[in-house]
């Protein structure tokens, strides 16, 4: 069973974002994610300083499995990426919460965040996809 | 209903990522496809093969019926537990399976053939067996381990009797003991040494702890898919198949062409492929920048000429991705693939990539 921690907000595509004190937004994959890819070989992180709409494709990771685009979870500029995932991509499945995080937005509304899924909504949305 | 193996409850409980494949419930990997794979080129892993077909081959006619469908030829076999790696054609030289075939004793041989290719295989032996003094039995009672790495002689020979281990070390490739209801070989398909054990189904779940337990690595499919590929081994399915000749598969080797008066299924075909000179072959590709090859993307060679990939992936020891794929006879230097992210440049190599534990490529 995947690991949902509650204090964080979820996109049905799967990434995970959190407010930092700092104004900025980080953003990484759920366990759930990292689970169904399988090891991660390779993760291209986003431009710096581009800026994004919610949605956006923004990164990839790909993993031995298959390939997976990294949508925006909210609208903003890209301040900064995770360096470390360049040679140690195995951290977004070990950490996927933690030292796996993928990238920083500033986002242009703070309240975006809020449109995002809570934790027992994304848990249900799993649970609906797997019951297919 | 999807089948399962003796094995699947252990499976469960060892935490494995459950696939679909072709119809049985397989391990995908038991937390890391990664660590599975290293486990297997440095020291010694173990793979659930239970869903591979096994049948029995008995009767008079056996010998003369395998001479007949099988492109390498059973006479060479010998001394029992002795094996061939073998294609079955079909009348047009395409690839109906490959598979292992073992020599038990006089008039008595068995088949370890591809689990996706189950049906038509037995059907296509049965049809070609009408008339003769002979028997085809599957045998669904056995399950089949394959142990596999440097370390798997060692390993086996601790956890089997004295005299069982003693005989291991003495097995060269492909060749098998037959003792009891088991059969132990020393076969494999990740580019290590290591044993493929064909062993009664209620017998596997002791043995399979008893290896776990001497620190043998659990390995699921996504390991055992990424060893053959770094090995250059061709998968049934994606790297040959009906449409696809040994010649152009890389397996000329496995057709036995003397006697030249044996006349098997697909030999008129071969012959004829074989004198005109066949006009693609599989090739290795290396991408040494990021991203991945997949099975079906196309390859463009400089001259214009193109290619397709059978099978890709990511290689561990190389850490970058690598591909069999079906090009031009003469192809070699670089070509463009197109990948997701826009077209990459690749180059070409003749597999394998690794055989125990070297890297044998650039």
């Amino acid at each position: 069973m995947s690991n949902t921690p509650s204090d964080l907000y979820y996109a049905a595509t799967h990434e995970w974002a959190r407010l930092d004190e700092d104004g900025l937004v980080t953003v990484g994959i759920t366990d759930h994610a990292q689970e169904s890819l399988g090891d991660l070989v390779f993760v291209e992180t986003p431009e710096l300083d581009k800026a994004v709409e919610a949605g956006d494709a923004c990164a990839v990771v790909e993993s031995v499995k298959a390939a997976s685009d990294i949508y925006a979870p909210v609208g903003g500029q890209i301040v900064d990426a995770n360096a470390r995932l360049q040679d140690e991509p195995e951290l977004v499945n070990s950490d996927p919460y933690g030292e796996g995080w993928i990238m920083r937005i500033r986002p242009d509304d703070p309240d975006d965040i809020e449109r995002l899924m809570r934790a027992d909504d994304y848990e249900h949305m799993i649970e609906q996809e797997e019951e297919g | 209903m999807l089948r399962r193996t003796p094995l699947y409850d252990r499976h469960r409980a060892a935490g494995a990522k459950i696939v679909d494949f072709a119809g049985w419930e397989m391990p995908l990997h038991y937390g890391s496809q990664l660590k599975e794979h290293g486990r297997v080129r440095e020291s010694a892993g173990m793979f659930d093969v239970s869903h591979m077909t096994v049948a029995g081959i008995s009767g008079a006619d056996a010998r003369r019926f395998l001479r007949q469908v099988l492109a390498n030829d059973v006479a060479r076999l010998r001394a029992p537990g002795h094996a061939l790696y073998t294609c079955m054609l079909n009348a047009t030289g395409g690839i109906i399976d490959d598979l292992i075939v073992y020599y038990l004793s006089e008039g008595r041989y068995r088949l370890v053939l591809n689990a996706a290719t189950r049906e038509k295989d037995l059907a296509w032996l049965q049809d070609r067996a009408e008339g003769l003094d002979l028997r085809i039995r599957e045998r669904r009672d056995l399950a089949m381990l394959a142990v596999q790495g440097p370390e798997a002689l060692q390993r086996m020979t601790e956890e089997l009797d004295t005299t069982t281990g003693r005989k291991l070390a003495d097995l060269k490739p492909f060749q098998g003991l037959e003792t009891g209801d088991w059969l132990i070989a020393r076969t494999g398909y990740t580019g290590e040494d290591g044993f493929e054990i064909i062993l009664p189904d209620r017998q596997v779940g002791p043995l399979w702890d008893r290896l776990a337990g001497a620190g043998v690595t659990r390995c699921g499919l996504g390991a055992r898919d990424s060893l053959r590929l770094e090995a250059g081994l061709c998968l049934y399915g994606q790297d040959m198949d009906e449409n696809t000749s040994p010649l152009t598969s890389n397996l000329g080797w496995t057709i036995a062409w003397e006697p030249t008066e044996r006349a098997f299924i697909g030999r008129t075909a071969v012959e004829l492929e074989r004198k005109r000179g066949a006009k693609e072959a599989l090739r290795g590709l290396i991408l040494d920048g990021r991203g991945m090859l997949r099975q079906g993307q196309a390859v463009l060679l400089a001259d214009g000429r193109e290619g397709r990939i059978t099978s890709g992936g990511y290689s561990p020891v190389l850490g970058r991705s690598i591909a069999l794929a079906r090009l031009p006879v003469n192809a070699e230097g670089t070509a463009t693939v197109e990948l997701r992210g826009g077209p990459a440049q690749v180059r070409i190599v003749r597999p394998p990539f690794v055989r125990k534990g070297q890297v044998l490529v650039d």
